[in-house]
């Protein structure tokens, strides 16, 4: 039996987990990062052994906010160089990588294989997943509700660059009535305009991918897309991407 | 301990305030500064000097003043000491560097001013720290536009003289400068009652070259493939040197350097495998540690400093061959001038500064770090990321204040600069 190569990305809002072994495809798992990242560490390798029993030299790679939390890992690697080599792997080509993930947005540039810029959004939370629950919960919808409504509605220009004003300035325009529709289509153009905006400063290349909370999202993708004014790739996969590039970094590192 | 609070009451401290401070300072050196490995013994020094940084030296000033000596503040590498060392007077930095400070500054300032011009009100107006209360005269410089407005409120409280800087280099700026010395030295002159003659003045010149020397020598110790002291403790020595006895100093800095060449021979590193880091950007005033502190446990060491607590405060010598006092002011605002702080326009010797810095000192990266809301340094950021990016030198910009609350954050960042590096 060959040797497992296991990436963990505890994510502010969510972990992912992936599992690499030689001839077979990446298996990827999902699950809440709650409020203590030991904890949800804890419940993955329980359940990681659960489900194998040759895991004795296996090799793990930590990623995300909550890295240091997994005691068990091999290697701990910040996710600014998971998500470029995973982001990298799922597309198979040089590239451009924006990851929105649950509390920061990140742009990495990956060249010859390797991730060799990045840009961090600072200490705020515009523009990242966090903008969007804030955002989801004051409209008193789930996020893929708020994702399908915003497909239907105009939006409305949300200005403030604080998640705090933002939400008042929202608050305002319930307030006077506005649609829902319109008020949900304005919260994802913001945030898609906030990304683009961080980014402008940065070189992109021809291919541009979307990795993170929302990478799935078609429509999001679009949206970007018109903001960069070049083509934002939806991955179905993206979400794991961090936790993809930790495996494939644990697998590099073992030889 | 006892001694100083004794003292520090009858500097009309904020004893109780001041005690919340004292609190926090042993943790913060214990986390610092001991978890380091491998460090020179002759760090002893500047540790004993920062373990009672409110006590040994304040207790020397109180001494000299008792004998009727006077006490400059000053709040920047520009203001020369050599003027102020001639009338027998003792210089000392104010520095400002702790989120202690900053929330007594706002009480006078926007919240959007730069942490070190609100620290430096907090260190003032909540009278919780001595070097603030023993200067008897504050020498300020109109370097920003927050620090020019800040001193308006500094003096209404103490004694407070503005130089005021050029902020282009043609050649009548220069001649401008030296004009703004002689009227510190009339300044100096008049609150001491001692004469600046020629003597004294060649004298001073000698004794801060000596200060500039020393610390030229430890930059150049650091330039070695076996880095022989971590950039945590020169850090420190770099804030001492603003406010210790510049001759002590010297001997102490000399002496670590005398030991640091031993190490350099013996091929001793304290930094095995470490990617080098050069840093760019604003002062960091004692007790700022915090970006060495994240470089150098996140797999980096930082091998040199373009910033006033680094080169910028000792790069450059004043020429010793002046006869005349006019001669000497002149070769001492010559020397000043060539500091290349972003508040001159242009100023891209600044970024032909940091590419020979990161040349010399073989760094693998650039971390640029600016104290928030410092405009003109954000601003510059830009075209020195364009100079380092066509030197083929990686950049890491990096906005950020006295508070912790960006830590993690800054792992990340500072974390991943270096795993790009490797």
């Amino acid at each position: 039996m060959s040797r497992k190569y296991i990436g963990i990305d505890i994510g502010s809002t969510a972990s992912k987990v992936c599992i690499l072994e030689e001839g077979k495809e990446p298996v990827f798992e999902v699950l809440p990062t709650g409020w203590n990242s030991k904890i949800t560490a804890g419940i993955i390798k329980q359940d990681l052994e659960k489900r194998y029993d040759d895991l004795d030299d296996a090799k793990v790679v930590a990623t995300g906010y909550g890295r240091i939390s997994v005691e068990y890992a091999d290697h701990v690697i910040t996710e600014i160089s998971c998500h470029g080599i995973g982001g990298y792997n799922m597309i198979g080509r040089d590239c451009t990588i924006i990851d929105i993930g649950g509390q920061d947005t990140k742009y990495i540039n990956v060249v010859g294989g390797k991730p060799i810029d990045f840009l961090m959004n600072d200490k705020c939370a515009a523009g990242t997943g966090k903008f969007i629950e804030v955002m989801a919960n004051r409209l008193g919808l789930t996020i893929e509700e708020l994702f399908e409504l915003a497909e239907i509605g105009e939006p409305i220009s949300i200005s403030s660059l604080c998640t705090v004003f933002a939400e008042s300035e929202v608050i305002n325009y319930m307030g006077e009535g506005r649609s829902r529709e319109d008020l949900a289509a304005g919260v994802i153009d913001s945030v898609a305009l906030k990304v683009a905006t961080l980014v402008q400063r940065k070189e992109l290349q021809d291919t541009v991918i979307i990795t993170g909370g929302f990478s799935n999202n078609e429509f999001f993708a679009s949206l970007l897309s018109k903001k960069l004014g070049k083509t934002a790739l939806a991955m179905p996969d993206g979400r794991y991407a961090g936790a993809y590039g930790a495996a494939l970094l644990a697998k590099q590192k073992d030889k | 301990m006892a001694d100083n609070q004794k003292m520090w009451a009858e500097l009309g401290m904020n004893l109780e305030m001041h005690d919340m401070l004292c609190a926090v300072l042993p943790g913060a050196i214990g986390d610092v500064f001991m978890s380091q490995e491998n460090r020179p013994a002759a760090m002893d020094y500047f540790d004993m000097v920062l373990a009672d940084v409110h006590g040994l030296r304040p207790a020397e000033l109180v001494e000299f003043r008792k004998n009727g000596g006077k006490v400059f503040g000053t709040f920047c590498a520009y203001v020369p000491d050599e003027v102020i060392v001639a009338a027998g007077a003792i210089a000392t930095g104010l520095c400002a560097g702790s989120q202690f400070w900053v929330p007594g500054g706002e009480r006078y300032l926007p919240a959007n001013t730069c942490p070190l011009i609100k620290a430096m009100l907090g260190a003032r107006f909540d009278k919780t720290c001595p070097f603030y209360r023993l200067a008897d005269v504050y020498i300020g410089e109109n370097t920003c536009d927050g620090k020019k407005k800040a001193y308006e409120i500094l003096g209404t409280d103490v004694p407070l003289h503005v130089m005021d800087l050029p902020q282009m280099k043609r050649p009548k700026d220069y001649l401008k400068w030296a004009d703004e010395i002689k009227d510190l030295k009339e300044l100096v002159e008049k609150v001491t009652g001692n004469k600046v003659t020629e003597e004294k003045l060649a004298e001073a010149i000698k004794l801060i070259n000596a200060k500039r020397a020393a610390l030229e020598r430890l930059y150049a110790l650091r330039r070695n493939k076996n880095v022989p002291i971590s950039g945590t403790d020169t850090l420190l020595i770099s804030q001492i040197a603003y406010y210790d006895d510049p001759a002590r100093f010297t001997a102490m800095v000399n002496k670590l350097c005398d030991e640091l060449d031993q190490r350099v021979a013996d091929g001793v590193s304290v930094a095995e495998g470490k990617k080098r880091i050069l840093i760019s950007g604003t002062p960091m005033a004692i007790p700022n540690w915090k970006l060495h502190n994240l470089v150098e446990t996140s797999g980096g060491v930082v091998v040199c400093e373009e910033t006033c607590t680094g080169t910028r405060y000792f790069e450059n010598q004043v020429d010793e061959s002046g006869a005349t006092l006019d001669e000497m002011i002149q070769n001492i605002a010559d020397r000043y001038m060539g500091i290349n702080c972003a508040c001159f326009t242009p100023n891209t010797a600044r970024a032909d500064d940091v590419i020979r810095l990161a040349k010399e000192s073989k760094a693998d990266g650039v971390i640029d770090v600016n104290l928030m809301f410092c405009q003109t340094y954000d601003i510059e950021g830009r075209s020195l990321e364009e100079r380092c990016k066509a030197e083929g030198i990686p950049f890491l910009g990096i906005e950020t204040d006295y508070t912790d609350n960006d830590a993690q954050q800054l792992k990340t960042r500072i974390g991943a600069f270096i795993e790009l590096l490797g």
